[in-house]
């Protein structure tokens, strides 16, 4: 049987919707999406923002945004015993944009859309046998236009 | 063209008075132009950029082609004498001419027109027979479908049609993406040849509803590449159209497809094609522009030859590039028509042993028109000539838009936008097409058109406070200098008139531009409002009229088209850059 891409991205939006809910419900981290900086969102939900560069840690996005409201970003990694990953955009007025707390034995790759108000450094930090690794990325956003 | 073919030629253009001739017999080079030795096994021709020029044009090169940093001094970046330079061509050859500013109009009287389709033809003919067909190929690297009035009123038919009928093997895109995403499909549906881009995906979402797709699981919009048996070897063409096309044109044409340089992808699919399809040589048909090709031939290994355009920069030779698997040379093959880049290749199995590269200029009084081609190109004309024909005014200096700021054809189009709209400022965008008007000539409906002839042509009037000019000058800025060319759009600044500012190329993203001043030396105040105009807006349909409406009523009235001055910016931090010369600010 040949499965579609569409009927498969819809049977995992499902289980998704499904696996994610009640952890959100139940660990929702208010005061993290409230602070002004990295350091200080970083220490909300880690409790620490010391962060070692680690070319372990993959961060997807576009160099340039198309579109500001709706950026595509993936992050992954090959370490072991991931247990959190969280995405950080620096100039944002609230700069946690996501976290995402992994189950034992998770695969560590997620994929979001996230908000930007304009260009801006984007931090991926996963958190790995209680440490933390990350990587970043520039993600221009642009008014457009006045191309060749 | 043989010897003998030349002199015939040249014994025609004599009796004939025509004053090429005796230019070209001064030159005393013309002869061995398109005279090309034999070399290697497999032979591709490419084109980019025609911006649907069927006919003859003329066209200026820059004056003002900046780079920084990495990019200083370095191809493209590289204007006039430093340029004729690092080519070998002396000025006032037919070379020195194709690739240069200099004495443009003296130049363009001697030398006559480039390019034009039926021209290119002949062009194209000759090369394929003298190398054999089986061994040759014909690639355009994009932006062939927009340019012109008819390009437009057909929405992009007439440029298939002419391109079936030149013989395009393949082909990648940009303002072909400026049509609805349906006609986009119904044109590459009438396209007899292939279609490709890696870099151009289905967005999820529209996955999700069934949009077509080439490959769903991969995402493909489009097929990625395609291979080519020329002789006895296989070539990989991978295409890659313009990166950024729904941020730098509107992407509510094309909702459903997202792009991006997708830069891993491209390794990816190189050493997917490399193991599976066994190729002796992989080519990128590349629409990135040249500074974006040469960083991506550095990152990206296994390629041999990046056929790149989009960045309008007519280079006579490829610019080898280092990398993890050895070397990539990258070339540009400037635009409206103007040039047929011809690619020898040596090739063994598995591998290119060696190449020969050439930039040809296509001199259309040196290469008979086609009668297939011309007899096409007349009918599909036909029912437009006289809106193109028409005369709006005389040109009174050399009119030309290419350059990193304010053209002179740009300078009447933003004056025009004031004078009509009642603004005091105006705006027009940086685009690296449009063709020249020689001084005394008529600026005719055709030339106005071909300035700008887009899907989104909407003009707009309406107050903008002084911090928002600054924040669009800043952000167009930051796509033509920023110093990573991933983060480049490959267009020009915008062109204003109504101000002028000093511009630091160096300075980074929200500090180059500075002293905005109006035309009457008043400081523009960043809380203050002014009445600004402007055309071709991205984000959503402006209200105006179309804006070669309202400067054809412009030209009309004034007749005679002057430009006392450009409203270019005084530039900081570019002594010595050999991307500059003669600049008026």
């Amino acid at each position: 049987m040949q499965i579609l891409r569409r009927n498969l991205l819809k049977a995992g939006l499902i289980i998704a919707s499904a696996m994610a809910f009640p952890r959100l419900v139940l660990a929702w981290p208010a005061q993290a999406f409230k602070v002004k900086s990295r350091n200080e969102a970083l220490q909300e939900i880690y409790g620490t923002s010391e962060l070692s560069q680690s070319e372990d840690v993959k961060l997807k996005a576009p160099d340039i945004a198309e579109n500001g409201a709706v950026v595509p970003v993936t992050v992954s990694s090959d370490m072991a015993n991931v247990e959190s990953i969280a995405i950080i955009v620096d100039d944002n007025p609230s700069p946690l944009t996501a976290t995402f707390e992994l189950g034992a034995g998770a695969i560590a790759d997620v994929s979001t859309r996230i908000k930007m108000g304009k260009t801006s450094t984007v931090l991926a930090v996963v958190k790995a046998d209680g440490k933390l690794y990350s990587t970043e990325k520039e993600v221009k956003v642009t008014i457009g236009g006045c191309g060749g | 063209m043989d010897r003998r073919e030349f002199l015939r030629l040249l014994t025609m253009a004599s009796a004939a008075g025509m004053p090429v001739a005796n230019a070209l017999a001064r030159s005393g080079e013309s002869s061995s132009l398109y005279e090309l030795d034999t070399f290697g096994n497999a032979r591709l021709l490419h084109f980019t950029d025609c911006h649907a020029q069927l006919m003859p044009v003329y066209f200026r090169e820059p004056s003002v082609n900046l780079g920084f940093a990495d990019a200083l001094g370095r191809p493209p970046h590289l204007v006039g004498e430093s340029l004729l330079k690092w080519a070998g061509y002396a000025p006032d050859t037919l070379q020195g001419h194709a690739f240069s500013y200099l004495n443009f109009t003296e130049a363009a009287h001697r030398f006559g027109k480039v390019g034009g389709f039926a021209h290119l033809q002949t062009l194209v003919k000759r090369l394929r027979s003298a190398y054999g067909e089986d061994k040759t190929l014909l690639l355009d690297g994009g932006d062939t479908w927009q340019g012109s009035g008819t390009a437009l009123w057909t929405r992009g038919r007439d440029m298939v049609d002419a391109c079936n009928l030149l013989g395009v093997d393949v082909m990648t895109g940009h303002w072909e993406f400026t049509y609805l995403d349906a006609e986009v499909r119904a044109n590459i549906e009438a396209f007899n040849g292939e279609f490709i881009a890696q870099n151009v995906r289905v967005t999820e979402d529209a996955l999700f509803e069934g949009v077509e797709a080439y490959d769903e699981d991969e995402g493909y919009a489009f097929k990625p590449y395609t291979i080519k048996k020329l002789g006895e070897h296989r070539l990989a063409i991978i295409g890659q159209a313009f990166p950024y096309t729904p941020i730098a044109n509107p992407g509510r044409f094309i909702p459903n497809w997202t792009f991006g340089i997708r830069d891993e992808a491209m390794q990816s699919l190189v050493d997917q094609v490399r193991a599976t399809e066994k190729p002796d040589a992989v080519i990128l048909l590349s629409h990135n522009g040249m500074d974006v090709d040469i960083k991506l031939a550095s990152v990206v290994s296994g390629i041999d030859v990046i056929l790149g355009g989009h960045t309008h920069d007519g280079m006579p030779k490829p610019v080898p590039v280092k990398n993890a698997g050895g070397q990539t040379l990258v070339t540009n093959a400037g635009s409206n028509g103007k040039f047929l880049a011809v690619l020898d290749l040596d090739i063994a199995k598995g591998r290119v042993r060696d190449v020969r590269y050439r930039l040809l200029p296509v001199f259309a009084n040196l290469l008979p028109a086609d009668a297939e081609m011309q007899a096409y190109i007349d009918k599909v004309r036909a029912p437009y000539s006289e809106t193109l024909s028409e005369k709006l005014a005389v040109a009174d200096s050399l009119l030309y838009r290419r350059g990193n700021f304010n053209g002179t054809f740009d300078q009447l189009i933003c004056e025009g936008l004031n004078a009509v709209l009642g603004a005091q400022i105006s705006l027009s965008p940086g685009f690296r097409w449009g063709t020249s008007v020689l001084p005394g000539q008529s600026i005719t409906m055709e030339h106005l058109l071909d300035q700008t002839g887009i899907t989104y042509p909407e003009t707009y009037v309406r107050e903008m406070r002084g911090e928002e000019l600054k924040l669009i000058l800043e952000d167009v800025c930051d796509n033509l200098f920023n110093l990573d060319p991933f983060y480049q759009q490959g267009g020009d600044m915008v062109r204003v008139a109504g101000m002028n500012y000093v511009c630091d190329p160096l300075a980074s993203m929200g500090q180059r531009i500075s002293e905005m001043r109006l035309d009457n030396g008043q400081l523009i105040e960043a809380s203050r409002s002014y009445k600004v105009a402007g055309w071709a807006t991205v984000g959503s349909q402006s209200p105006g009229r179309p804006v070669w409406d309202v400067v054809a009523d412009y030209l009309r009235a004034e007749k005679v088209a002057k430009v006392d001055r450009l409203n270019t910016p005084v530039l900081k931090n570019v002594g010595n850059n050999p991307g500059i010369a003669n600049y008026p600010g």
